[in-house]
């Protein structure tokens, strides 16, 4: 195996590593990790396959998303704040009020 | 406007004058009077220019008089005309209606003097007299059929007209209800004859089924439809039973609608169609069959009856039936005959009978009558003469319209069979028996009056005695004036069987005696205090019951039509086919509808991790379906 | 003006009629009333004005316009007056002002809401009868669900939320199909001659194989027979007629079940006729079963509203039974029962709606002799009833009579031709005259005869108001009964231009284009 197939390989690895915790995890903190464990995954193909085709616009790219990712989690964080702060809980099964 | 339309409209004017403004002027003492001048004034005027038209008639050389009024609906190739017809026959049933018709209307100021709905009796009265004489003046059956339901609506609201006690309410619905089964029939008889031969109008009809070669459809079941028509209106088998019941009626509604005018419209319009029936062998002979045994067993009904109107009211239904035997063997004139001399002694009979029931201060029962005779003297002997006319004792009317009759249907070459005519015979006895019977429990013997009645037995005042001397005098002499004779330039009367050529004298000589044996026998048994007549009943005290109670027909129809009927209708139809299949179909869908989204929201958790898990299965199914098809 | 403008405005004065009731304040009540009355009346004299300008010798669409809508699909704004719907618009602008009258004293609540359905209903139904272009007509079809929805769900009686749903969804369920077979029926002319058309007059020159017309036609059948109604897609009508208020009653009666038979009349057989001419015999049993289960219920029922629901289906049967027969005078009959029907089952559902104010029940047993304490009510219900069971003399008469013998000669023409059974089917249709007497006099008996016993006495007889309402349903009824011969000329053309239809299937309108 040559070292992009090897890294593509650890992206896939990160990307359903944080699949699966978001859809096994009960906890939103965790649940938010684990999105981020995606995110990063997802990066490090862009990285992976931005050298390989020699194009400097992937990583660029990368810092852009870090940027965005970052916002994201300082909006979502918050946000897990305030639910946690009514329910006093940071189970995800609690909070099904939009049930049919 | 013509004379015939004027006839017609003057009874309407009376209706709506008396019915709109009569109710206004009751409070006031002009009111009464002016009901009276305008309810019978113009049926009078009526009177009078029906005697001008017959003299225009005759003028003309009997060539028919016709009137168009207005096209009532141009459709097709034909317009449907309302127009009137006036020949000879219409003549006869013009000048009764409206002779017979004025001579109950003035009666009736006396009877209903003191009724407080006195307006609202002259105007149905009048709405009556409209509607029977556009039956009778019609050109066209569609011009008869209106007359002939506005005739069934008068006589709905004339029955019911104390319509307080609900027993006379229900008898003018089931007059109403009775006859429209008839009308059933009737209309499918008039859109047979309307398609085949293409118009309504009855000469052209008539002529149409003299001609040759006939119209393509079978006359018999034409006139069997229309016969059925006739059952409904005229009191036949199996359509007789809301007569009787009719008699819920003020007593010159049943005068007028009952004996004289009404009933006696599926009669003449046999007469009028007569070219039909004349080449429907099958038809004449089942309306032969059907008359002379409704009149014997109305004959036979009317024998135990103790109601006077009641016996009555079965009289008419079998001499009714008399004149349907004399359709049926193709003597249509002298059918008309009986019908004339009919509405004379039946009027005067029936009001005759009000004259003692008014006089017995509302009394109906027979049984608490009697001894009445040198009481009310006027009402005695006009009431004996009618009855003798009807028992067909000669030189009065009676005998010689029901002689002819028996003449007919024992020789007649269209039909006349020795079993019609044997029954016809012995229904002329029972006939004879009694209405002779009637009169002595009346007005013979000792009196069985209740205290009450005894003591305010009065005779009734001249706009009464006046009418029912005119209607005796007429029942005496009015058989005179030969009818068939008259009618016989356009109702041709049949032939006679060569063998039996020689009968008439005996038959002649034998309805005489009849006529008298009855007249015996009624002395007979009900003279004193009509031992005989107990004994006889209590002997044959099953029988008896039987005919009280009318064969129990009204039962047997209510066990065999309305009971089936209400229970088909409220099981099968209402709570099964309707509610439990149809509605059960449909809310059973809803239900269903609900059930299957109650079902799916079942999806809708609220769980977060249930979404994406499901999401990420659709996204790897879509991915999957790409990699394989792409 | 122009015939063609007033036309147009007879069509749209309802909808400036809602505008000017929204304006007006809700605490005056009565001057809402009065200026539906009013904006209704109008609408009435202009459109007597157009029936006396009909010509009935001419055969096109008469006071048409055509304006483009959709050019892309071919959808036009297409209106007119032709034989069959001038005289359903003169009974729909008619009873409008009528039934308007008829509800004053029985809606207190939001008044201004109501009298808005009301114009609403009456715009909606206009333009289903005036629309010659297919969209246009499916649009007002559509439209007037919403109003009855409101109008039976907001004043209704107790189960109002029960009938309206069963009301609405029945009839949207018919709707769907006939819009897919809409659908499939524009873009096979689209297919077959290029051009794009919703216009009725194009549409009739399609020629779809006998198959396709078959399915096509049972699905606008379908919706036209749920409106009719047919047995037995019936059962909405009873529970719609007997909650909704007493104006709904009289409008979904009186008008309402008419656009029924107007669209058999108008699309169902004459656009799909050989089809049309397989389903005859099936409709004509239908027509018949309607007419006899129709009184056979109607003589059972304990609800004095739901009596008149059932007779209903039963004179409807008369209806579709003349339609159906294909005969010029079953034809020109069914369309003089329509009216007839019209005038005689609003004027009887108003007379119910009046002894409701009075003595709030509907329930037969408790009523009894009110004829010796309402004298004018009994008249005018004798009256109605009379019509209602088809005394000659009365509009009822007229339509029944020539619809039977429309049938009667369509049987006859069978039984010539070796078929005998449709002869025993007009035989059962004839037994409905007696049906109708019995269960309208036995109702008649136990309401108006016998002895007094009403709730809530003592009660008032008719005011002016009621006594004019009825009066004009009254005289109309006679009038059409006696001297039909005028309406039924106008009526003729339209009639003769179905039967060409139906029996060759090529264009007889003129089109205008």
């Amino acid at each position: 195996m040559d070292k992009t197939q090897l890294l593509i390989a650890l992206a896939l690895a990160l990307f359903s590593l944080g699949l699966v915790g978001v859809i096994v995890r009960r906890n939103l903190l965790v649940m938010l990790m684990c999105m981020e464990l995606m995110l990063n995954g997802v990066n490090l193909s862009l990285v992976t396959f931005a050298q390989e085709a020699g194009a400097t616009v992937g990583a660029v790219l990368v810092f852009l998303i870090f940027v965005v990712a970052t916002a994201e989690i300082a909006i979502a964080i918050p946000i897990v704040l305030l639910l946690v702060r009514r329910r006093h809980t940071l189970d995800a099964d609690a909070y099904a009020d939009l049930k049919g | 406007m013509g004379t015939l339309t004027l006839i017609a409209l003057l009874p309407l004017a009376g209706f709506l004058l008396n019915g709109l403004l009569a109710t206004r002027l009751s409070g006031h003492p002009f009111g009464k009077r002016f009901v009276t001048v305008v309810g019978c004034g113009l049926p009078i005027l009526a009177f009078l220019l029906a005697i001008r038209a017959l003299v225009d008639l005759g003028a003309g050389g009997y060539v028919p008089l016709q009137e168009v009024v207005f096209t009532w609906a141009t459709i097709g190739r034909e317009p449907f005309e309302i127009a009137f017809h006036f020949d000879r026959l219409t003549a006869v049933m013009v000048l009764i209606v409206t002779g017979v018709g004025s001579l109950i209307h003035v009666y009736s100021t006396g009877y209903m003097h003191d009724d407080e709905s006195y307006a609202r009796y002259f105007a149905y009265l009048n709405l009556f007299l409209f509607f029977m004489l556009l039956l009778v003046l019609g050109r066209s059956l569609l011009v008869l059929f209106v007359g002939w339901e506005g005739v069934g609506l008068a006589s709905y609201l004339l029955i019911g007209f104390w319509f307080e006690d609900p027993e006379k309410a229900a008898a003018g619905k089931k007059a109403f209800i009775v006859n429209r089964i008839g009308d059933a029939g009737f209309l499918l008889g008039m859109f047979l004859l309307y398609t085949v031969v293409g118009t309504l109008d009855m000469d052209r009809i008539n002529a149409a089924f003299l001609a040759t070669p006939a119209p393509a459809v079978s006359a018999t079941l034409v006139g069997i439809l229309l016969f059925i028509g006739a059952t409904g209106k005229s009191a036949q088998i199996p359509l007789y039973v809301w007569l009787p019941d009719a008699m819920a009626g003020p007593t010159p509604v049943s005068a007028l609608i009952h004996a004289a005018t009404m009933v006696t419209a599926g009669v003449y319009m046999c007469a009028r169609l007569w070219g039909i029936f004349a080449n429907a062998a099958g038809a004449s002979e089942l309306i032969a069959w059907i008359g002379v045994l409704t009149a014997f067993v109305a004959a036979t009904i009317a024998l135990v009856q103790t109601d006077i109107k009641k016996v009555l009211a079965y009289s008419t239904v079998s001499q009714l039936g008399f004149m349907f035997v004399a359709i049926g063997v193709g003597a249509y004139g002298v059918a008309v005959f009986h019908l004339y001399t009919h509405a004379f002694f039946k009027a005067c009979l029936f009001l005759g009978a009000g004259s003692v029931i008014h006089a017995l201060s509302g009394e109906q029962d027979i049984r608490k009558m009697g001894g009445l005779r040198g009481r009310i003297p006027v009402t005695f002997w006009t009431f004996a003469i009618a009855t003798a006319a009807i028992a067909g004792l000669p030189p009065l009317s009676g005998f010689f319209s029901k002689d002819e009759i028996l003449w007919f249907a024992f020789a007649s070459d269209q039909g006349g069979s020795a079993g019609v005519f044997a029954l016809a015979a012995l229904t002329a006895l029972m006939t004879a028996f009694y209405m002779f019977r009637l009169l002595w429990l009346v007005f013979f013997g000792a009196s069985r009056l209740d205290a009450h009645a005894a003591a305010h037995v009065h005779e009734s005042p001249l706009s009464m005695t006046g009418v029912l001397a005119i209607l005796a005098v007429l029942s005496a002499i009015g058989g005179f004036l030969s009818i068939p004779h008259f009618l016989e330039p356009m109702l041709p009367l049949p032939g006679i069987q060569p063998s039996r050529a020689g009968a008439h004298v005996p038959i002649v000589v034998m309805s005489v005696l009849l006529g008298l044996a009855g007249l015996a026998g009624a002395a007979w048994f009900f003279a004193g205090k009509g031992e005989r007549a107990e004994a006889v009943k209590v002997r044959f005290a099953g029988l008896h019951r039987v005919l009280s109670g009318k064969y129990f027909v009204d039962e047997l129809y209510d066990l065999v039509i309305n009971r089936p009927l209400l229970w088909v209708s409220e099981n099968v139809f209402l709570r099964l086919s309707d509610r439990a299949l149809i509605d059960g179909t449909l809310n059973g869908l809803a239900a269903l509808a609900q059930r299957t989204s109650g079902a799916m929201g079942r999806l809708q958790t609220g769980h977060l991790h249930l979404y994406v898990l499901l999401a990420l299965i659709g996204i790897l199914a879509v991915l999957f379906w790409g990699w394989r098809h792409v | 003006m122009s015939d063609a403008a007033i036309l147009n405005l007879v069509l749209w004065l309802p909808v400036a009629g809602m505008a000017l009731v929204s304006a007006l304040p809700e605490e005056r009540p009565d001057r809402v009333r009065w200026a539906t009355f009013w904006v209704m009346a109008l609408q009435f004299v202009l459109t007597v004005w157009l029936y006396v300008r009909f010509d009935a010798a001419d055969p096109s669409l008469q006071f048409a316009t055509r304006l483009p809508w959709i050019p892309d699909w071919g959808v036009a704004y297409l209106i007119g007056l032709d034989g069959f719907n001038v005289l359903l618009v003169l009974l729909t602008a008619f009873l409008g002002p009528l039934v308007v009258a008829g509800s004053f004293t029985a809606i207190t609540k939001d008044v201004k809401l109501f009298h808005a359905m009301l114009f609403l209903i009456q715009f909606a139904m206009l333009g289903t009868f005036v629309a010659q272009d297919l969209f246009l007509f499916y649009l007002f079809w559509e439209l007037m669900l919403v109003p009855m929805f409101l109008i039976i769900g907001i004043w209704g009686g107790e189960r109002r939320i029960y009938a309206t749903l069963k009301f609405v969804l029945y009839t949207a369920f018919g709707s769907i199909l006939m819009l897919a077979a809409m659908i499939y029926l524009v873009w096979t002319l689209k297919n077959t001659t290029g051009v794009d058309s919703f216009a009725f007059a194009d549409l009739y020159g399609v020629k779809l194989p006998v198959d396709a017309q078959t399915w096509l036609f049972a699905a606008f059948a379908l919706s036209f027979a749920i409106k009719v109604p047919i047995v037995p897609l019936h059962t909405w009508l009873p529970d719609a007629h007997v909650e909704a208020p007493t104006a709904g009653s009289a409008i979904l009666a009186g008008v309402l079940l008419k656009m029924g038979t107007y669209g058999f009349m108008k699309l169902g057989f004459p656009l799909f006729p050989e089809a049309a001419k397989l389903f005859t015999p099936l409709v004509m049993s239908l027509a018949v079963i309607s007419i006899v289960y129709g009184a056979c219920l109607a003589l059972v029922q304990t609800d004095i509203k739901k009596i008149i629901a059932y007779s209903s289906i039963s004179h409807l049967g008369y209806v579709m039974l003349g339609l159906a027969s294909l005969d010029l005078i079953g034809i020109q009959g069914a369309v003089i029962q329509m009216v007839s029907h019209g005038l005689t089952a609003a004027g009887l559902f108003m007379m119910i709606g009046m002894i409701y104010e009075r003595c709030h029940s509907r329930d037969l047993a408790a009523y009894g002799g009110l004829a010796k304490i309402l004298p004018l009510y009994s008249v005018f219900f004798l009256l109605l009833t009379l019509g209602a069971i088809g005394l000659p003399t009365t509009s009822g008469f007229t339509g029944e009579f020539l619809s039977l013998l429309g049938a009667f000669r369509a049987a006859w023409g069978a039984y010539e031709a070796g078929v005998a059974w449709p002869l025993w089917l007009v035989g059962l249709a004839v037994t409905g005259v007696v049906l109708g007497a019995l269960y309208m006099l036995w109702f008649a008996q136990r309401f108006l005869y016998g002895k007094l016993k009403a709730p809530h006495l003592p009660i008032t007889d008719l005011s002016t108001r009621e006594v004019a309402v009825l009066a004009a349903i009254v005289v109309a009824m006679f009038a059409l009964g006696l001297f039909p011969d005028e309406p039924l000329s106008k009526t003729e053309l339209a009639a003769r231009q179905f039967q060409q239809l139906v029996e060759t299937g090529g264009s007889a309108f003129a089109s205008v284009r």
